[in-house]
């Protein structure tokens, strides 16, 4: 399992979700902390690529031995890629949640909503007061 | 964590190894160190320690010891020698489970039954109740001893080296030491592999339990605990088994023996003739998801069919696989089933009993 770490380079959910963003395109994750609380995951199905996701819906589940996870959207768009690499080694998502841990690319449909996401710093105060 | 949750005396070597610890049955038990995944494996590759000093134990002693589990379990007790160890069900007079329980003679006229932490109460109750025509005396031991079991093809290998005296084989038991501590250790276990499960008295847990650690033995909780015994479809009290089915439902007809005449034993032998309405069988998935208790099971025409008593992802299979009641149509190995995974329906089939086979 890696070491806990919040990038300074993404913007992050409260629902312990990831985006890096490069102009309208953006990769979706799930945090050090959400693999963590997960366990080891044994279970990722993507999405269709086409598919609509919208900030702060759920548009896929994660599962561990024990639990089963709703992931949540950051932002809105339409899925360019999927991670098919997860689907015979879904346990990148704890090794490697920020690199090959990704889960979906996305096209934005409304970049601004990037305003809403909190950076590194406020997500990590976030989870030292919860 | 609510106060009221009972912690066992490993409940410090838990913390210190790094275990997530959660409400389990009023306990507060680990329910995994570094990995559910890892500790399974280790228990099927080589060996695991597991803390379920939650388990109760009910001593039965006296001349009329043997009569009276006669009576209450559904195995036949006067099979069982000093020394060994004897699966069983208790029954209602309907024939529903109370309890599945393990049976340890440790003397001619003294028993020490095993039951599970969430019965544990209501047992000693049932006992106690059905106790007046035997000359028994029963005394609920569950705050004298802890118990450690220590599970996978190194386990004797690492006991040899703490034990003074010789390690019981399968299905018997027998009183040693263990790390210099008095112990009833048992040929017996709930992960399908070689292994023994020990009883000591509380305050000599931890030295025990340091001990195995030391001699390799890998810190394993109540997850892998699940995992491991579902993959050989050992069933869970609360989830495969309740008031509510027969042992011959449970496909638990191998430890009824209807003649000896224990309570639920017409309902079974009723049971066993007319068979049963519903029969739990195990399931593995043929695509992917993962099945999870109360999960609809259908028919491959998608008809409900049933419901998941238990499911998991195998960790030495890499699929979800599960347990559930069906229709004895419906239950032979090979069948095609669905199972409802929060609204998709995935594929599966009904398999043979175990998953998973140790090796010899």
């Amino acid at each position: 399992m890696a070491d806990e770490s919040y990038p300074e380079e993404l913007r992050y959910h409260p629902e312990h979700d990831w985006a890096r963003t490069d102009g309208d395109e953006a990769t979706f994750g799930i945090t050090w902390y959400a693999q963590d609380a997960l366990g080891e995951v044994v279970f990722f199905e993507p999405p269709d690529v086409g598919s609509e996701v919208s900030k702060d819906k759920t548009y896929a589940e994660v599962e561990s031995v024990k639990a089963v996870s709703d992931v949540t959207s950051p932002l809105s768009g339409e899925i360019t890629e999927v991670n098919a690499a997860l689907t015979d080694k879904p346990e990148a998502i704890n090794s490697d949640p920020y690199g090959e841990g990704w889960l979906v690319k996305v096209k934005l449909s409304d970049p601004s909503e990037l305003d809403t996401l909190l950076d590194a710093g406020a997500y990590e105060k976030l989870l030292s007061e919860s | 964590m609510s106060e009221d949750l009972r912690r066992t005396p490993l409940y410090e070597a838990h913390l210190a190894a790094g275990a997530k610890l959660v409400p389990f049955s009023g306990w507060e038990m680990p329910v995994q160190y570094e990995g559910i995944k890892q500790e399974h494996l280790a228990v099927r590759e080589s060996c695991g320690v597991f803390d379920v000093s939650h388990m109760g134990e009910i001593e039965t002693s006296g001349p009329g010891a043997g009569a009276l589990l006669q009576r209450l379990l559904s195995n036949d007790v006067s099979k069982l020698e000093v020394g060994g160890a004897q699966y069983s069900c208790m029954c209602r007079e309907d024939g529903g489970v109370l309890d599945d329980t393990f049976s340890y003679r440790l003397a001619d006229e003294r028993y020490l039954t095993v039951t599970n932490a969430s019965n544990h109460s209501r047992d000693f109750e049932w006992f106690a109740e059905h106790a007046g025509d035997f000359d028994v005396q029963l005394t609920d031991r569950i705050d004298d001893y802890a118990m450690l079991a220590v599970q996978g093809p190194k386990a004797r290998v690492i006991l040899s080296g703490l034990a003074e005296g010789e390690l019981p084989t399968r299905f018997h038991c027998a009183e040693i030491k263990l790390a210099g501590a008095a112990a009833i250790v048992c040929g017996t276990g709930y992960t399908g592999e070689d292994g023994v499960e020990v009883l000591v008295d509380p305050e000599d847990a931890p030295v025990l339990w340091d001990a195995l650690v030391e001699a390799g033995a890998v810190p394993a909780g109540l997850g892998a605990r699940d995992t491991l015994r579902l993959e050989v479809c050992y069933c869970l009290y609360g989830n495969d088994l309740s008031e509510e089915r027969t042992p011959i439902a449970a496909a638990l007809g191998w430890c009824c023996e209807e003649k000896t005449g224990f309570i639920g034993s017409e309902a079974c032998a009723r049971e066993r003739e007319q068979g049963p309405d519903e029969l739990l069988v195990p399931f593995a998935m043929s695509g992917g998801g993962i099945p999870r208790q109360g999960h609809p099971l259908l028919s491959a025409s998608g008809e409900e069919a049933g419901e998941v008593t238990s499911g998991t992802m195998s960790p030495s299979l890499g699929i979800g696989i599960g347990m559930g009641y069906v229709r004895p149509v419906l239950g032979t190995p090979g069948t095609p089933i669905e199972i409802d995974v929060r609204g998709r329906h995935r594929p599966a089939d009904i398999t043979q009993r175990p998953f998973y086979r140790r090796d010899g």
